[in-house]
């Protein structure tokens, strides 16, 4: 079991390194360098730079150094805690993405909280009931929610709230808390800007949840252990809850690593619409703008958090379900 | 869910009983095809999508205005109501409509649009109209439905520029819908061709290509791609972004098809048929042939059509937040830019109508690919 945590962590370190050489790559790719892209913007601005001073920058950034140089010497920035300099926001890329970040994240854990929240017992629910008039509606309710996209749910949700209530649920704050420092009364103020956002961006992935769950536990109810059980005269919830639903729960488990990619996927496009002071909009924004140390930066952290996500739910999955336990730690 | 839905409704216990002879001499592939009939709501999807697809060939058959024309007079007009009964009550069989007439209101700068009933425009079907070329080849000026002049018929409104939505969502689905199919085919290839090698070879190529695999599945999907596709030139034409936009989707895409391919390819290369076709001296070629691409062919099939709606999903998606196809070119996410704020939202709640397309043909594959699935294994009870 120690092993093959240990393993599996030397391997997230490895994962984790591939997502440095992607994101460089995406540094790289946009045609012309960055610099260029900064001189024009200088130069839209009346400002003129003579040829010492592009030569004295190009040498700052390492633009006349080979690619694989220019690659190691932006990983060691990088481990030293240096993303670039955001030219749209006139700052360090560190300075402005911290907050963003957290948001995101916790949206992304609360939407996976929902998720399981709402997914579980309904999917056992309409398991046990199988063609109940529940099951009809859970079912048609879980395939409109995997079909529509996240952004026009936020915005149907919005218009919803606009035409009956007059509400405008835009935002993560009120404006009277946006510039406000953080307190208690904020955090109340989150809390109730939050749910839009979290049932928005939690609704497909509890669709698929909610089918996954309803279609392993159908098959496991029909197998001879549960016959068995009952038979020796286990009560139906006792047996329910101790068998076919722990083993129905694995592929849920294991379908955590997924979920977290999935969930900052859809929060990218939900929080823009939703206008959230999230990674996303701010990284539209600085793709739009070709703010390439801001976006690379956005990506790289997003996907550094997904891989720790996923490398914690392979640890949980090992730790859930004794059958892989065994086939992963003997080898 | 479908699948038990429709293996209790129409159980095989009972008609394996029915089987004539026919049933016992059929292929395989009449075989999928009685038990694809079977499930009705797959056949019905199919039929949609079929329609949907047409729309993509044809929309200059099927759009009443010009989709790029911008109508002054009727800026942000709500669709027409298509009517039966006119202003006295009289009753007409064929459906006609009313121009309408534009007011401003200048307390609140809102155009108001109010039906002018003093003359009725009936509907005509298979109009002449803008002449057009059919697949690019046959000159021809036939369209679905149009009205006389001088009144422009809205049947979905019109934007904010006065161009018919109508016309955009259709002129739109030629991109929206051929980018799913083209992104398909492509991540397509790629699956095939590294699923293949993993699987083909083994060992540790196997291991290296998985651990790749593995590797940009973590990485999100939407931000990967958006950062691929804002990396695009700006002085790219639409036609250039279009293809670049396959090629991204194709590389985010492919590691789920290669997953899924070298999985299958596995557990076909050990299965018995393949063992007993062995056993009787065929040949590799013979086996290949055979055995192994029709029962891989039905597999890849299903694999296939459910993951064209992610890619729709995810042009829609790029589009619409600008990353993806650029205007003047419309594809459905293009349209619902329009409906990006809560302001115009509220004020015309029809620019939302290129979103229903989006999820018709969302769920419409995903039911296909259920009645595939259940369908690609005709012999399992």
């Amino acid at each position: 079991m120690k092993s093959y945590v240990f393993q599996r962590l030397v391997y997230m370190v490895f994962l984790l390194w591939l997502v440095s050489i992607v994101t460089f790559v995406i540094i790289e790719l946009p045609p012309g360098d960055y610099l260029s892209t900064y001189i024009s913007r200088l130069e839209q601005a009346g400002q003129d730079l003579s040829d010492e001073e592009v030569d004295r920058l190009r040498a700052q950034y390492g633009l006349d150094l080979p690619t694989t140089l220019r690659y190691f010497r932006w990983f060691g920035q990088v481990l030293r805690g240096e993303f670039g300099f955001s030219f749209d926001w006139q700052q360090p890329v560190r300075d402005i993405i911290g907050e963003r970040l957290a948001l995101t994240f916790t949206i992304a854990i609360l939407s996976a909280v929902f998720t399981f929240a709402v997914a579980i017992p309904i999917g056992i629910y309409s398991a046990t009931h199988q063609y109940s008039l529940v099951d009809y509606i859970v079912s048609f309710v879980g395939f409109i929610g995997l079909a529509i996209p996240n952004f026009m749910l936020a915005l149907i949700m919005l218009y919803i709230a606009w035409k009956s209530y007059g509400l405008n649920l835009t935002g993560l704050f009120s404006p009277e808390y946006l510039d406000a420092p953080w307190n208690l009364a904020k955090i109340g103020d989150l809390m109730l800007h939050l749910p839009i956002p979290i049932i928005v961006v939690g609704t497909a992935g509890t669709a698929g949840m909610i089918r996954v769950l309803r279609g392993t536990l159908l098959d496991e109810l029909n197998k001879q252990y549960v016959i068995t059980a009952r038979s020796k005269g286990v009560g139906e919830v006792k047996l329910l809850f101790k068998y076919p639903v722990r083993v129905a729960l694995n592929p849920i488990v294991s379908g955590l690593a997924w979920l977290f990619p999935a969930l900052i996927s859809s929060g990218t496009i939900t929080a823009w619409v939703l206008g959230l002071p999230t990674a996303g909009p701010m990284m539209v924004r600085a793709l739009i703008t070709q703010d390439t140390f801001l976006s690379a930066t956005l990506l790289m952290f997003v996907t550094i958090l997904t891989v720790i996500g996923t490398t914690v739910s392979d640890i949980l999955l090992v730790v859930v379900d004794p059958r892989i336990r065994m086939e992963r730690t003997a080898n | 869910m479908l699948r038990r839905l429709a293996s209790r409704r129409f159980s095989p216990v009972k008609q394996a009983v029915q089987y004539d002879e026919s049933y016992y001499l059929a292929s395989q592939w009449q075989l999928i095809w009685r038990k694809f009939r079977r499930h009705r709501l797959a056949m019905v999807s199919a039929l949609v999508i079929i329609f949907l697809y047409s729309m993509a060939i044809f929309p200059e058959f099927y759009s009443v205005n010009d989709h790029h024309k911008r109508h002054v007079k009727y800026a942000k007009a709500p669709p027409n109501t298509i009517r039966f009964l006119d202003a006295e009550g009289n009753f007409h069989l064929q459906p006609f409509i009313y121009d309408m007439t534009q007011e401003l209101d200048m307390d609140t700068l809102k155009r108001n649009y109010t039906d002018d009933t003093s003359r009725r425009y009936p509907l005509r079907f298979f109009v002449r109209g803008l002449p057009y070329k059919l697949l690019g080849l046959i000159e021809t000026d036939i369209h679905l439905v149009g009205v006389d002049e001088p009144a422009v018929f809205f049947p979905f409104g019109s934007d904010e520029l006065g161009r018919d939505l109508f016309s955009r969502t259709m002129h739109a689905s030629r991109i929206s819908l051929s980018i799913g199919f083209l992104g398909m085919v492509s991540s397509f290839c790629l699956g095939c061709l590294f699923g293949g090698i993993s699987g083909y070879f083994g060992g540790s190529v196997d291991i290296v290509v998985q651990r790749v695999i593995e590797f940009l599945v973590s990485i999100p999907q939407i931000p990967l791609m958006m950062a691929l596709a804002a990396a695009f030139p700006p002085e790219w034409s639409s036609v250039q972004v279009y293809f670049g936009f396959t090629i991204v989707l194709a590389v985010v895409n492919w590691p789920q098809l290669a997953r899924a391919v070298r999985g299958k390819l596995l557990e076909l290369r050990e299965a018995d048929f393949v063992m007993a076709a062995r056993i009787s001296n065929m040949g590799d070629m013979n086996i290949i042939v055979k055995h192994l691409l029709p029962s891989f062919a039905s597999f890849l099939i299903v694999v296939l059509s459910l993951s064209v709606p992610g890619m729709i999903l995810a042009e829609t998606a790029l589009s619409f937040l600008q990353i993806g196809i650029r205007p003047p070119a419309v594809s459905w996410g293009v349209l619902l830019q329009d409906a990006q704020n809560i302001r115009s939202l509220s004020q015309s709640p029809w620019l939302l109508i290129p979103g229903l397309f989006v999820i018709v043909t969302v769920l419409a594959f995903n039911f296909l690919g259920d009645g595939l699935r259940d369908a690609a294994d005709p012999y399992k009870q």
